[in-house]
């Protein structure tokens, strides 16, 4: 459906996309997370159109973006990060006008909007000017735009900000109705947005794709090795030495607890040991105490963290303030 | 292009802007035309429209600054460049929007030479030659106008730009005659013009070396030329000048002359300013 290769967007010396490739294929809802500044919303103009890519490529249904921009364009709903809204007008000549942009018969145009009001809930507020509508409503309107004239692909670029509850877990069945018949990319950089409702994940980092997969195997790949954090009362020579003697401890942080004489340490190990019985057993014969044992996996948010990290510093923010040390 | 077009026709009779520049635009043509005509009782309507050449440089700057500009300061300009029509189509439909506001002060001056009728012999023919230089000149300045409001973010700074561009053209018959006739002095004139044009070189390229070979060629070229036929440079300035002095071509029409010459001047002026607004706005997405 979709086909990026090798994209570049330099503005100056900064590269803000930096050869991307990746395809979407269709009935999926897709998700882009990365942080702010990760070239997310270069991504989606330069896959729109709206922008062109340094190199590269991008193909739509086939149509390459830059040789056949109608008919590429032609497949795409888009709804920027702030909504395209002429405040001077109402929804309703709104939606008209942009009925008109997507070329829709105009036999087509009365009940199509109808059925888009209702779906994204603007009904109500047809006959109001835009100019005195609130942030949700407005963003509402973006994407009733957006999924006019019912194109294959809809692209949606941080569709949840600026709503409150309520209203995210509306657009998130919105969304979810939607893919059940249309390509749905979506961006965001919050987290729980994208695990909600993708069926797929793309993290980008940087400019650069730093992971691409479901949300389960994800959470999967970085289970690889797990962390078990410890509260030991011994004598940090002894307690070196204990973790030495097992097998599948890759890594371990010792810092002083806050409680008197004892030590925290943090293993990271392998998942195929599980290293807490023969732990126990260890400190117990060397009537070291264990105050504390706990085995902690990998949550989708450590994955995000630990794959958008600062590749500079080669730490991020959030771990390095954890450590303490 | 046809959205593109009822949109911008709408917006422009929907808000105070529209309005404003056509009654303007009449009532300035019913002040000069009650004084040249009904109190002068003098028979030739250019007379009217040579006299109020000067509303295009507040109307036109007021009618285009928006058109593009405001697209994208508000960011519309991204519905329009995503959906699927082509650039040429939003730039056309943008601009015959702009000629069909245009258009509604025409027809209603179309009226006044059979007002005239009525008190006397008029040529309709020569009347009505010179309203159509009139248009044409209109929608002149209004597709310069419009290719400034691409350029730029800002609705002011496009107001500002296209009432300096139309002042010059206005002035342009008075400045040309400050400049010498003679060979000698059209080249070192555009001598200068040549050191001068590096600047602009340099702020596009931002490459010393690309800079430094555009003056030298430049130099190089007016030098052989002026060296091999100086007959081609007496008067060069004038005729130059006179190549971007958009309101003399009126003049033709409004002697009653069908100008062919000041036709193509025209639509090849519009053609022009048209096709740098489709690549002021192509060019921004390629930076």
């Amino acid at each position: 459906m979709i086909e990026v290769s090798n994209l570049v967007k330099c503005y100056g010396n900064h590269t803000a996309v930096d050869h991307l490739t990746f395809s979407v294929s269709e009935g999926q809802i897709y998700g882009f997370l990365g942080p702010n500044g990760a070239g997310k919303s270069t991504t989606m103009n330069i896959m729109t159109g709206y922008l062109a890519p340094t190199s590269g490529e991008v193909r739509i249904g086939g149509h390459n973006i830059l040789e056949e921009p109608e008919k590429a364009r032609k497949c795409i709903g888009y709804l920027p990060e702030v909504p395209p809204l002429y405040p001077d007008m109402t929804v309703l000549e709104y939606l008209r006008f942009a009925a008109g942009l997507k070329q829709i018969p105009k036999k087509e145009w009365t009940a199509m909007i109808c059925e888009i009001m209702e779906l994204t809930g603007i009904t109500d507020i047809q006959n109001r000017l835009i100019r005195n509508l609130s942030k949700g409503y407005r963003q509402r309107i973006g994407l009733a735009q957006a999924v006019l004239g019912y194109p294959p692909i809809i692209i949606l670029d941080e569709p949840m900000a600026g709503l409150d509850p309520r209203q995210i877990i509306e657009i998130r069945d919105l969304i979810r109705s939607l893919g059940k018949k249309h390509t749905v990319i979506l961006s965001s950089h919050i987290l729980s947005e994208i695990s909600a409702v993708c069926d797929h994940i793309m993290i980008i980092s940087h400019g650069k794709l730093a992971a691409s997969d479901t949300p389960e195997n994800l959470s999967r790949l970085m289970q690889g090795s797990c962390t078990l954090e410890l509260t030991v009362r011994t004598e940090k020579n002894s307690l070196e030495h204990i973790l030495t003697l097992p097998d599948g401890v890759l890594a371990y942080e010792l810092s002083p607890s806050p409680e008197a004489g004892a030590w925290d340490v943090s293993i990271r190990m392998d998942e195929v040991y599980d290293l807490r019985e023969t732990l126990f057993y260890l400190c117990a014969e060397r009537h070291a105490v264990i105050l504390k044992m706990q085995l902690s996996r990998m949550s989708l948010e450590d994955v995000f963290l630990e794959l958008t990290q600062d590749p500079d510093t080669g730490k991020n923010p959030a771990k390095s303030t954890k450590g303490g040390n | 292009m046809s959205a593109i077009y009822h949109k911008e026709v709408k917006g422009f009779l929907s808000s105070m802007i529209g309005y404003v520049c056509i009654a303007f635009l009449l009532a300035v043509t019913g002040i000069y035309f009650t004084a040249y005509h009904l109190q002068a009782a003098y028979p030739r309507f250019s007379f009217t429209l040579q006299g109020i050449l000067f509303v295009f440089l507040i109307a036109v700057p007021v009618l285009t600054m928006r058109v593009l500009a405001e697209e994208r300061h508000q960011k519309t300009d991204q519905l329009l460049l995503t959906s699927p029509v082509s650039i040429t189509g939003i730039v056309l439909g943008k601009y015959l929007a702009l000629v069909t506001i245009f258009l509604i002060p025409i027809i209603i001056i179309a009226l006044y030479p059979l007002i005239l009728m009525q008190f006397g012999t008029v040529s309709l023919p020569m009347a009505y030659t010179s309203l159509a230089g009139f248009f044409l000149l209109g929608c002149c300045f209004l597709a310069i106008g419009m290719y400034l409001s691409s350029v730029t973010e800002s609705q002011v700074i496009a107001a500002v730009l296209t009432f300096l561009v139309l002042f010059v053209c206005y002035v342009i018959p008075g400045i040309s005659s400050f400049f010498p006739e003679t060979a000698s002095a059209s080249f070192y004139i555009l001598l200068i013009a040549a050191v001068v044009l590096t600047l602009p070189v340099y702020c596009m390229t931002h490459y010393t070396l690309s800079t430094l070979l555009f003056g030298l060629m430049a130099g190089l070229l007016l030098t052989v030329f002026y060296i091999t036929v100086p007959s081609l440079y007496e008067g060069l300035v004038q005729k130059l000048l006179y190549a971007f002095d958009i309101s003399s071509h009126f003049s033709e029409f409004a002697a009653g002359v069908l100008d062919v010459t000041g036709i193509v001047y025209y639509l090849s002026m519009i053609g022009v300013c048209l096709f740098l607004t489709v690549q002021s706005i192509q060019k921004r997405r390629w930076s």
